[in-house]
């Protein structure tokens, strides 16, 4: 269906190819997943499948892509629209019209479908997605889940042989993943649609790939493979395939189901050992909020959660998407206006403080990290953001270096890829070293390396007596690094409590190896291997 | 009876009946000068719009027109203020310092006394503007333009959705702007310059549509039948001066700036050839139309209330009926009956336009 013959793209200006060689093919009917690192060039591979890459990038392409047949040297994007279904990383900005129908409607518009074809597919395309009740509602009105669910049935109606998504679950909370993903597996296994998909969240998909293409970035070849043979050895994998491979299990299991059931000599031997957890040295308070009631318009984002954040503590904020976490983040740097109770930050009031001394106390790092980024280049930001909080110079690209190493100087903050920026906001951030860092949903986009990388650096600060509060959707991030969880539902504090007993017995939050090890305590593959360790 | 034509059986009316309504308010509200009238084609485009509003983001738009139309208001009458002449009226309010200015300026004056004429003759013209403003207003809030522009004719439509992705970033550039400051204050920075705040929001509002023209390129957009470059070069051309010519002939039919049967004629040219260019621009359109606004009887009778509305202001207007325009300023303006009545038809969409479907409400089994 698919076929790559030794493709390698050079982007104008770009003195190293972003894809080199590549060379591979998907048949009909499978799901075809890409993993690699931030930055590896996965988005470039993902666009040369339709021929957005070199028709509307600009570039360079040598070799040869052919889809269904045709060659994309010679069909442009929009003459290859009734054979590839393109679905980008933000569905909002993919957007042409208002409203659900009229969005699904698009494509067969533009193809010059019949009325009453058109009229038929948009039915089954709301009852296949599960968008029904929302059809005639505005785009902006929807929720995350329901966006991607909507890009995905965009793309579908016009009934393509080829899917291609870009992370269509990074931005999402569980369960709007678990919607997304339970669509485009009813698409593989009852439509026979090729599916091809990057995603960094590996624990979320690698049990419906039926092949994996890795592509490793800078001069190394792109691999492919079955997920069970590439998951041995390779340097990405989920929590499940760590535990695997620690446990020496053979086949490697690639899903909790076959982990569990090959599992149960470890949990017979982990019986009598209890995790060794770190215990979160409590600190003075850093931050408290009372009764904190915000809304915007006739929309009530919080009502009345009160909650003290101490040093040494790392606090995980989950909940759904709209549940008030970015809102009780923004209260505590006083970006949003209480209607009622208070929130106070090292015992400030945020709104009333000058920035200058506010980020002395508090540090925020937004979910969309390009607002804090002004400078040209790599380098400028860097030296801007060391006067900014007035530390060493080079002290803001040392930590850049920790989280994303060789990130060229001379970029623009906006030619980096998404996790790549995030990391260059972060960096900027942490280099005022506040006592109180919030980070809104920071793994967004960051590939298992980034995320261990930053897991180091948080640790670190929290030993140092800071207090960090991070919103996220990412479990396995809140297992490895928090010590405390707050869930937020419709503005309320639903629990707070110790990691392991907020997100052990929870059917959405639990971690890979606490579903496989239940009813074991146990978190994190590394507290299995630490207990392993002590028992021997 | 066809359904389409059933006045209560809940549907999305014809956004082009809509603005058609608001314009034949408009042009009525372009005819007079007198409060009341002005006041009350306010009151019939607000109480249609309270009636048949749906609750999309853009049903708002009234109210942020009513906001505009007042800042209109508000500068007129700042501006006669301070530039009035003592040519309108003896009523003194209050006196202004004066600021002497250069002979080259002659004619022009900068404070002084400010007489209750000028400034409520510069009320009145202001509320003509704001009143025509919050008809396009109403027409927004009941129709959004992006609906508006999906009926266009195949020909127009890559014009078409041009102006819809412009439309859409202006508000989108304000919510950006807004936010962008906000993370300032993360920065630990108080004051913006150009290069913090205007330079990411342009950045992004680039990212943006770099990123919608590659959504659209791959949904097929601009995907044409084949027709000789010369011949859509024509069409093109042809279409735009067709629609130039209607504009004049409206606006020059609307401000008395030409002489009748000019402009009339220049409305006949433009309208034949927009019409023609259109036709033949139509072959190389290969889209197609998914669910397509009916026009049925609905359509008709609120673009008729409009048209009654609107054609009622002119014929009085060119009649000379009394009451449109005041003798003077300030006098109790008068309310003369038969433009009222004429008016009072433009609240007929109240009820014979379809209600909307609301958002899904649970029907009970």
């Amino acid at each position: 269906m698919i076929e790559f013959d030794r493709v390698t793209v050079t982007y104008d200006g770009a003195t190293e190819p972003a894809v080199r060689d590549v060379s591979f093919t998907i048949p009909e009917g499978e799901l075809a997943l890409v993993i690699g690192r931030t930055g590896s060039g996965k988005s470039t591979l993902l666009r040369t499948i339709n021929g957005l890459v070199p028709h509307f990038t600009g570039g360079t392409l040598a070799g040869r892509v052919l889809v269904n047949g045709r060659d994309t040297r010679e069909y442009r994007p929009r003459d290859l629209a009734d054979v590839v279904g393109i679905v980008g990383q933000d569905p909002m900005a993919g957007f042409v019209t208002d409203t659900v129908e009229d969005e699904l409607a698009y494509s067969m518009e533009s193809l010059g479908v019949a009325p009453d074809v058109m009229r038929r597919r948009v039915e089954e395309t709301l009852d296949l997605l599960g968008l029904a009740d929302v059809r005639d509602r505005p785009l902006t009105s929807l929720s995350g889940g329901q966006r991607q669910r909507t890009a995905i049935g965009a793309a579908l109606t016009s009934h393509p042989a080829v899917l291609v998504l870009d992370e269509p679950t990074s931005a999402l909370d569980p369960q709007a993943a678990e919607e997304v993903l339970a669509a485009l597996q009813r698409l593989v296994y009852d439509l026979g649609v090729t599916v091809v998909m990057a995603e960094h969240r590996l624990e979320r998909v690698i049990q419906y790939a039926d092949r994996v293409i890795e592509v490793p970035g800078g001069s190394a070849p792109v691999s492919t493979g079955l997920p069970v043979d590439l998951m041995v050895t390779a340097p990405v994998a989920p929590p499940v395939v760590e535990l695997g491979r620690l446990a020496g299990w053979s086949p490697l299991p690639l899903s909790v189901r076959d982990a569990r059931r090959a599992a149960v000599s470890l949990r017979s031997r982990l019986a009598e050992l209890a995790p060794l957890r770190q215990v979160a040295v409590e600190g003075r308070e850093l931050a408290r909020c009372t009764n904190l009631v915000v809304g915007y318009g006739n929309v009530t984002a919080l009502r009345g959660v009160s909650l003290t954040i101490n040093a040494g503590e790392v606090v995980a904020l989950m909940g759904r998407n709209g549940a008030g976490k970015s809102t009780l983040l923004n209260a505590l740097v006083g970006l949003v206006q209480p209607r009622s109770g208070s929130a106070s930050a090292a015992c400030m009031d945020p709104r009333s403080t000058k920035p200058k001394q506010l980020v002395k106390a508090v540090g925020l790092v937004p979910q969309e990290p390009a607002d804090l980024l002004y400078a040209p280049t790599v380098a400028d930001e860097c030296a801007a953001a060391d006067s900014d909080f007035r530390v060493a110079a080079g002290r803001c690209r040392a930590l850049l270096d920790r989280l994303a190493p060789d990130i060229d100087d001379q970029m623009h903050p906006r030619d980096l890829s998404e996790g790549q920026r995030l990391c260059l906001a972060l960096a900027v951030v942490l280099c005022g070293a506040p006592p109180l860092l919030l980070l809104d949903e920071p793994t967004r986009g960051l590939d298992y390396g980034a995320k261990r990388r930053l897991v180091g650096i948080l640790r670190e600060l929290a030993a140092d007596g800071h207090a960090v509060v991070l919103s996220t959707h990412d479990v396995e991030m809140v297992a490895e690094v928090a010590t405390r969880v707050l869930v937020l539902a419709e503005g309320e504090l639903v629990s707070d409590g110790e990691t392991a007993t907020v997100i052990a017995g929870s059917p959405a939050f639990a971690p890979q190896v606490a579903k496989i090890l239940a009813p074991l305590p146990f978190l994190t593959v590394g507290e299995v291997a630490a207990a392993l360790g002590r028992a021997s | 009876m066809r359904t389409v034509n059933h006045l209560t059986l809940p549907r999305a009316l014809h956004p082009g009946a809509w603005w058609l309504w608001a314009l034949g308010l408009a042009v009525a509200a372009s005819r007079t000068r007198n409060p009341v009238l002005l006041v009350l084609i306010l009151v019939i485009a607000g109480f249609v719009v309270a009636a048949r509003r749906g609750d999309a983001p853009w049903a708002n738009s009234y109210v942020a027109f009513l906001k505009l139309g007042l800042m209109v208001i508000g500068i007129r009458v700042v501006l006669q203020a301070l530039l009035s002449t003592r040519s309108q009226g003896n009523t003194l309010l209050f006196t202004l310092p004066q600021i002497p200015l250069p002979d080259w300026a002659n004619g022009v004056k900068l404070g002084g006394e400010v007489t209750a004429e000028a400034l409520v003759t510069a009320l009145y013209d202001g509320g003509q503007l704001a009143v025509m403003l919050c008809c396009i207003g109403a027409a927004n809030a009941l129709a959004s333009p992006r609906r508006l522009l999906k009926s266009l004719p195949g020909a127009l439509y890559e014009m078409g959705v041009a102006c819809v992705v412009a439309l859409t970033f202006a508000p989108q550039l304000v919510i950006d702007a807004r936010r962008i400051r906000a993370a300032r204050r993360l920065r630990g920075r108080t004051r913006g310059s150009f290069r913090t705040t205007a330079m990411p929001v342009l950045e992004g509002a680039l990212d943006r549509s770099v990123e919608l023209a590659a959504a659209m390129d791959s949904r097929g957009y601009g995907r044409t039948a084949h027709v000789p470059r010369r011949q859509r070069r024509i069409t093109g051309a042809s279409v735009l001066l067709g629609l130039l010519g209607i504009a004049l002939g409206v606006y020059s039919l609307l401000t008395d700036a030409m002489a009748f049967p000019v402009a009339a004629a220049a409305l006949v040219v433009g309208l034949l050839l927009a019409t023609g260019a259109t036709a033949i621009g139509h072959q190389r359109v290969t889209r197609s139309r998914y669910r397509p606004d009916p026009w049925a009887l609905p359509e008709w009778l609120v673009t008729c209330s409009g048209a009654v509305a609107g054609a009622t202001m002119i014929i009085a207007a060119a009649r000379g009926v009394e009451g449109l325009v005041l003798p003077g300023p300030l006098v109790v303006p008068p309310v003369p009956l038969l433009p009222v009545l004429g008016l009072l038809v433009g609240l007929a969409p109240a009820v014979v336009a379809p209600p909307l479907t609301r958002s899904r409400e649970l029907v009970p089994a």
